[in-house]
């Protein structure tokens, strides 16, 4: 349909703007085309709204708990850096005292 | 961020607590982002030690002109480059996402979308879902994993992904609409199952 093809968006077209839309990156004309397209398409109407869905799960998800492994790698690294930092002031600079481990 | 200058403050006169709170935020996310760039999780988390370090050793230069967790995956990318030198793995700029054979000649599809249940979202939270959620993203290929970390599951903004990336915000958007739809096609799997 090479006359109609300037004009309206397929949905081969509009699964590759899904993102574009949603990060509302489209220009003004592309996005009027697009939700031209979705109001006509219940299939596309409904991959957007997955796609939404989706986006929703990945924003919800919780960082893993830490391994009490890495969780001790990371404090002892921290005290390594307050060592460190310590020593490269000096005795009676700036440190807190009493920071126990 | 007010927040952020307060637990830079914390962090600087040593308080272990304030750095835990940040590990347990942060540190799977950036396990994730290193493994992007080099090829072993021991590697990947060698890498990210290591960017604890800089950023520790680094906070009397942090100025608050980013966030500190931008600063923070800055740091990490920038480590895990250099770690992946010698490789010189680079984030690939993704292909269209969903492969010709999903529609026909005339562009419309072949297998439309089976709808989603109304209480996907409620589903979605199940334990079974989180992992398979989980599971997705790890599959993915290194660009776009890398943007759906930071732009979908950290939740920072397009900007300051393309900051940490250091690549455009084309390119940013080309690498997170593969990796969206592929995390959607894995879901879909499930969506009868959860």
């Amino acid at each position: 349909m090479p006359w109609f093809g300037r004009t309206a968006i397929v949905c081969r077209k509009a699964a590759d703007l899904f993102t574009d839309y949603l990060e509302d990156a489209l220009p003004a004309p592309g996005r009027a085309r697009f939700e031209a397209h979705l109001a006509g398409c219940p299939h596309c109407t409904e991959y957007l709204r997955q796609m939404r869905a989706t986006i929703g799960a990945v924003g919800r998800m919780e960082p893993d708990t830490l391994s009490p492994q890495a969780r001790d790698e990371l404090i002892a690294l921290y005290q390594r850096w307050r060592a460190e930092r310590h020593s490269a002031e000096g005795p009676g600079q700036g440190q807190a005292p009493g920071n126990t481990a | 961020m007010g927040g952020d200058a307060e637990l830079v403050e914390r962090l600087r006169g040593g308080d272990q607590e304030a750095f835990e709170t940040l590990t347990r935020r942060y540190h799977t996310t950036m396990i994730g982002l290193a493994a992007a760039y080099v090829p072993t999780r021991a590697a990947a988390e060698e890498v990210v030690q290591d960017s604890w370090m800089g950023m520790l050793r680094g906070l009397d230069r942090f100025g608050g002109r980013v966030s500190l967790k931008t600063w923070l995956f800055g740091i990490l990318v920038d480590r895990a480059r250099i770690a992946s030198e010698r490789e010189r793995r680079s984030i690939p700029v993704a292909v269209a996402a969903l492969g010709p054979a999903r529609f026909v000649a005339d562009g419309s599809w072949v297998r439309p979308p089976v709808p989603w249940p109304g209480d996907i979202d409620e589903r979605l939270r199940a334990p079974a879902a989180q992992q398979g959620i989980r599971a997705a993203i790890e599959a993915l290929p290194p660009g776009p994993r890398s943007a759906v970390l930071l732009r979908d599951v950290e939740g920072m903004s397009s900007r300051e992904v393309c900051e940490v990336l250091g690549i455009s915000e084309t390119s940013q958007r080309v690498l997170l609409h593969r990796g969206r739809s592929r995390i959607r096609q894995a879901l879909e799997q499930q969506v009868g199952r959860v």
